[in-house]
């Protein structure tokens, strides 16, 4: 606590002035820049008059499309922030050789690094994969919305308050720096007294409870809310990777919320787990982190190969090859998942047969992996395969995803392990599989389903230069990486001594570089397209494609379908269409609806405020922010008003004028 | 068309800078590194049997069933093939079977905790050679190396001499490491009040690097010393000018060399008690601390009795052991 | 462009739209399925903490030392027999009887606040000895399991009260319908996780 007047300190917590960093010129110059942009924001939201429209058209609302949409915008801010602290980190490793010592001393640089891993697990990919399931999953089980849409929109203002409080602690105080998986004992309260660890988890816990409330919402969708006559085996390969994702999320995520729990227990009340005294276990947190840590893995990338087993059959005209094999795959990926988080600390010691065990465990993923990858290109054989620019990610996707699975293979040979662990070589392997399989299937999924969101295309050309600009500059980033990996070079080192090394850092911050302009294309496309919307305004079903989201108009209504589809067949649009379906223009009935609401916003602000306070030690703010938690979230219960109606006569009006609505200027491919 | 020649130029510079550089993980002076480096090649010729055609037929496919190629077959409805699934599944499975076997194999020889019994291909371990012991502690942020046989301990320094099987112990005084000489043999991790185990042999001659490859605080970047492989003659001239310019490693020093610093410089001890590293690894150095392994002891026997009905032996063995220890030992 | 019939090998009509309204199955019980599920998992951390822990003393006293049977053997009983009387009240919701209902939920809310009060006498005791959660990490994993059950019970007496208030405004509608069976099966699950305390935390604990 810091040396003022008890009412301060009881007021304030250990908050004070000197929380703030503002002998750090690069933090100081960063939040100029950022409050700055945050003013124009808000400037132009209040001059356009647009408070209004946020509020009762977005943040308040139930509908899983514009919830999704704000889950890619959330992800895509975070896409910056987590980016910009990698150009940092590459900066500083090609700078600092020798006298130099680059402009980051270790205790930023290690903030840096934890906040770049942490950020583009939890607020990038996770908020992706979310915001592509919450658009995509309810259109394509033909069903209205989620089931538990305010339960949706909480998630999501959890979400967000988990960025609130990372956000934060760039400005006050400082971040963790004990890794994106804050491993004690570094993440202990001796090694890190100050506000860092506690930013870390409080915004991982708000954060791990909306991803928690997601899962349970879609498990519960998928199963209970298709369409009639949409069977297990009839669900979109999606839908599919959706289930077991979600399926996973509900049985990893409260693991995370117990491990950080049990941390917090440490570093607030004096608890023993992962002490070195008492009887505690540093390797304790390790086991427990890593069970909730492998199957986040592949929570993001099942929903990838999802997007990727929609994008291959609606671009080669064909139907999905060996669907049951996929479902297979996917199926078994999920339950292998949970079986090998050891292969992260092979080199703790566990002796030869628990290492053989979980060696064997890993590579046998790679057995339904290969099988996916088999079936897309069956899938392209014998198909007229277009390339527009979902086509592209997903061709970047095969080739780069295959050779990351090789190097995760040799990682997986535990013998090699211990010579490869923690080098930057682990660190190719995994961006060369997140980026090659996440980033891309992202992107792929934002191009292919960004017509049916708001009725126009994104612009070719830029989205081809993003394309290659983030294909080639992965391969010039992280190529390098396996090089100096394999010259037993480690990871999180923020100098160095052999100056024959920094060639190759030189060349994976050029490729950093090359990334930097990738985003910036995309960006440059999402605005050259609202720019020229009208000319490459589509019809509901650009690509000819095969799933139900593209019976219904582009962008859909509130209400997805005004009549629930029926389905026969896996591939149930392009059966629709095969049988010469017709929208029916009259015949509706009313609609029920949920009611937006703004108790999921408010909910989620006490708990950040709960979070803040907690980290600062605020007791008094915690109690009463939490008390308020409470009696909000009771008060929420007596509302038994939840639903609202759209009359038949609106959704005739609207069927109208969107039904079977054709663009003059003609679509894309098709 | 630019694109794709600027393409090929990037991929061809990669492969002008790797001929001048050091690629010690495929080409490691010790037996250890050596096995484990081959596993590593094997795996990926084993594995290139499959990916190299995957990517091949991937580009293959793709070009050949193109849109605007009229004339490759076209069948909308083929989605399935039970022959071509069976390839499918069975085709990375056999690969994981061969992988899978070398792997159990390689990981049961190569355990660090199992003792060498070769320095080398179809060189067996001499019947009378003892491994040089070596007790190794990872402090923030050095490394402390004690070597019972010969009464010296370096900060920083490590040695041995060639062809010599090399037996470490590690332990950790506070914050997780793990310790890794490249070039001699996989890391194994150092941690708090845990002893791991590592054998190995150096083959070369020569001045190698060593660090820690787990991260564990701001001086993390610094925590690195040299590792000399020498022959017989100058290990013994080592061993005596560490002996000569030995320092004392009291309670008090050790206390003193325990407290964080970065990039500490390269020091030698001749004078330390036998149980020192005991100590360290037991959490105990400090008298006022009851070492752990007494600790476990009494809690195997069913602990401590809260009001003194059990273990009253235990109690007096050590009666420091209750409030004033848990102060000492977490803040 | 997207109308057009090429195939023509099952040219029977199919009925493609369901024309009249239909109201999806509710999925809250489902939902509420899951969170138990994923609530189980909380908890297998937990268990997970004393399998590892559980002699981790630290040369500090042992469960043989802390744990009081007889006292447990009380605790235990009101918890299940609150799950039996809730159970009740679940049949007595069947039969419509309102006030009945409301008794036996009173009854179970009451039973379970005396487990929550005799878990609270027991904490305090344990710390006044000395044996609190930071003197080992046996001690932490016990506090930390056997305290998080109690706050899910405790939560629990809570939602009953609140429910109770709802039931009594609002009667026996189909949404307080669906929050009772969602509450019962929160209660039931308690239940079952206090077996595994129960038998793996203490009878295993003092045993060992």
């Amino acid at each position: 606590m810091p040396d003022r007047p008890a009412i301060w300190n009881f007021l304030l917590g250990r908050l004070s002035l000197s929380s703030l960093p503002l002998d750090n010129t690069l933090v100081v110059w960063t939040f100029v820049v950022v409050a700055l942009g945050g003013a124009v924001v808000l400037g132009a939201v209040t001059y356009f008059r647009k408070w209004n429209y946020l509020w009762t058209e977005w943040f308040t609302s139930v509908d899983h499309k514009k919830l999704g949409v704000m889950y890619m915008v959330l992800g895509t801010v975070m896409l910056f922030r987590g980016f910009a602290d990698a150009m940092l980190m590459r900066s500083q490793q090609a700078m600092a050789f020798g006298d130099n010592m680059g402009f980051l001393p270790p205790h930023h640089y290690d903030q840096i690094f934890t906040a770049h891993g942490a950020i583009m697990i939890f607020f990038v990919a996770m908020a992706y994969i979310v915001g592509l399931m919450n658009f995509v999953v309810p259109l394509q089980i033909g069903a209205r919305d989620v089931a538990f849409p305010f339960l949706n929109n909480f998630s999501f203002w959890l979400t967000a308050s988990g960025v609130v409080i990372f956000m934060l602690s760039l400005f006050i105080g400082d971040f963790s720096n004990a890794g994106w998986l804050g491993m004690p004992p570094v993440s202990e309260l001796q090694q890190s007294p100050g506000p860092g660890v506690d930013y870390y988890i409080w915004g991982l816990q708000l954060s791990g409870l909306g991803t928690l409330l997601t899962g349970i919402n879609f498990v519960a969708t998928i199963i209970k809310m298709r369409a009639p006559g949409m069977t297990l085996m009839k669900m979109p390969m999606f839908t599919w990777t959706s289930l077991c994702t979600s399926g996973l999320i509900v049985v990893t995520f409260p693991i995370l919320t117990a491990t950080l729990l049990l941390l917090s227990l440490d570093r607030y009340i004096g608890t023993h787990f992962f002490t070195t005294g008492f009887g505690g276990n540093v390797m304790m947190y390790v086991n427990l982190i890593w069970v909730w840590g492998h199957p986040e893995v592949y929570i993001l990338i099942l929903p990838m190969f999802g997007i990727y087993s929609e994008i291959v059959p609606t671009f080669s005209g064909k139907r999905l090859f060996g669907y049951s094999s996929m479902v297979y795959a996917t199926a078994s990926i999920m339950l292998l998942s949970y079986l090998v988080w050891l292969h992260h600390f092979f080199t703790m010691g566990s002796g030869a047969d628990v290492n053989s065990f979980f060696a064997l465990t890993t590579m046998m993923i790679s057995i339904p992996t290969g099988v996916k990858i088999f079936n897309w290109l069956f899938t392209m054989y014998r198909g007229r395969v277009h390339f527009p620019v979902p086509m592209l990610w997903t061709m970047g996707f095969l080739f780069t995803f295959t050779i990351g699975g090789m190097t995760g293979v040799m990682l997986a040979v535990a013998p090699a392990d211990f010579l490869l662990h923690n080098s930057l070589f682990l660190i190719a392997h995994f961006h060369n599989v997140i980026i090659g399989g996440v980033v891309f299937g992202a992107f792929a999924g934002v191009n292919y389903w960004f017509p049916k969101a708001f009725g126009f295309r994104l612009d070719e050309f830029w989205g081809k230069l993003s394309f290659w600009f983030w294909q080639i500059g992965f391969w010039v980033a992280f190529g390098p990486l396996y090089v100096l990996g394999l010259m037993g070079v480690t990871r999180r080192l923020s100098h160095f001594t052999d100056p024959s090394l920094q060639i190759w850092f030189i060349i994976a911050a050029f490729g950093a570089f090359l990334i930097l302009l990738g985003i910036l294309s995309f960006v440059v496309q999402i605005y050259v397209s609202i720019r020229r919307r009208d000319e490459l305004a589509v019809g509901n079903d650009p690509w000819d494609a095969r799933t139900l989201e593209w019976a219904t108009s582009s962008p859909p209504p509130p209400y997805n379908f005004a009549f629930i589809p029926r389905v026969h067949d896996r591939d149930a649009w392009t059966d629709m269409k095969k049988h010469g379906y017709q929208r029916p223009l009259d015949g509706f009935n009313d609609i029920h609806m949920p009611r937006n609401t703004a108790a999921g916003m408010l909910l989620a602000a006490l708990g950040t405020i709960f979070g803040f306070a907690m980290v600062w030690y605020i007791w008094w703010l915690a109690i009463v922010s939490f008390v308020a938690l409470i009696a909000c979230a009771i008060a929420h219960t007596f509302n038994y008003n939840r639903d609202t109606h759209i009359s038949a006569q609106d959704v005739a009006q609207f069927e109208k004028h969107t039904g079977n609505w054709e663009p003059k200027a003609k679509g894309a491919t098709a | 068309m630019s694109v794709k020649r600027l393409r090929g130029l990037l991929l061809l510079m990669p492969a002008l800078l790797l001929s001048g550089c050091n690629l010690v993980l495929l080409h490691p002076a010790g037996d250890v590194a050596r096995q484990q480096s081959d596993l590593m090649i094997a795996s990926v010729i084993i594995m290139s049997l499959i990916i190299v055609p995957v990517l091949v037929a991937t580009f293959v496919i793709a070009w050949r069933y193109r849109a605007s190629n009229k004339s490759a077959e076209y069948d909308p409805e083929w989605d399935h093939s039970t022959q071509l699934e069976l390839v499918v599944w069975a085709a990375p499975l056999l690969i994981i079977i061969v992988l899978g076997a070398m792997t159990w194999i390689g990981t049961h020889q190569l355990d660090p905790y199992r003792q060498l019994t070769r320095i080398g291909a179809n060189r067996p371990v001499a019947a009378d050679v003892k491994p040089l012991e070596v007790e190794v502690v990872s402090l923030n942020w050095k490394w402390l190396f004690f070597y019972p046989q010969y009464g010296i301990a370096a900060v920083n320094e490590l040695a041995a001499p060639v062809d010599r099987p090399i037996h470490f112990k590690l332990t950790s005084t506070e914050t997780m490491n793990s310790f890794f000489i490249p070039t001699l043999a996989g890391q194994i991790y150092t941690m708090p009040g845990m002893q791991t185990v590592l054998h190995a042999v150096i083959n070369k001659p020569g001045d190698f690097d060593g660090f820690s490859s787990n991260y564990s605080g701001h001086g993390f970047t610094d925590m690195r010393f040299r590792f000399h492989g020498l022959s017989e003659q100058d290990f013994g001239q080592w061993v005596a000018k560490v002996r000569a310019d030995g320092g004392d490693l009291d309670t008090h020093a050790f206390d003193q060399l325990n407290q964080p610093s970065r990039a500490e410089p390269v020091h030698y001890y001749a004078h330390f008690d036998a149980d020192l590293f005991h100590r360290i690894l037991n959490q105990c150095v400090d008298p006022q601390q009851m070492c752990m392994d007494k600790m476990m002891a009494i809690d195997a026997k069913g602990g401590h009795a809260m009001h003194g009905t059990s273990a009253d032996d235990a109690m007096s063995a050590d009666s420091s052991m209750t409030a004033p220890a848990h102060d000492a030992a977490t803040h | 462009m997207n109308t057009i019939a090429i195939d023509t090998d099952h040219s029977e009509p199919r009925d493609f739209l369901c024309l009249k309204e239909e109201h999806p199955h509710n999925g809250t019980l489902l939902g509420f399925w899951l969170y138990l599920m994923s609530d189980c998992f909380i908890f297998a951390a937990l268990f997970a903490c004393i399998a590892v822990f559980g002699t981790s003393y630290a040369g500090g006293p042992s469960a043989r030392d802390v744990f009081d049977l007889p006292g447990l053997a009380v605790n235990t009983a009101l918890l299940l027999i609150s799950s039996v009387t809730f159970g009740f009240a679940m049949l007595e919701m069947a039969r419509e009887r309102k006030r009945a209902m409301l008794g036996w939920l009173a009854v179970s809310g009451v039973l379970a606040a005396c487990f929550v009060g005799l878990e609270i006498h027991e904490f305090v005791t344990m710390i006044a000895d000395g044996a609190g959660p930071g003197r080992s990490a046996f001690l932490s994993s016990f506090f930390t399991l056997v305290g998080t059950h109690g706050l899910h019970v405790t939560v629990g007496v809570l939602w009953l009260i609140v429910l109770m208030v709802q039931l009594g405004k609002h009667g026996l509608t189909e949404a307080n319908r669906r929050r009772l069976m969602c509450l019962s099966m929160f209660w039931h699950f308690l239940d079952l996780v206090w077996v595994g305390v129960f038998s793996y935390v203490y009878l295993v604990g003092v045993l060992r």
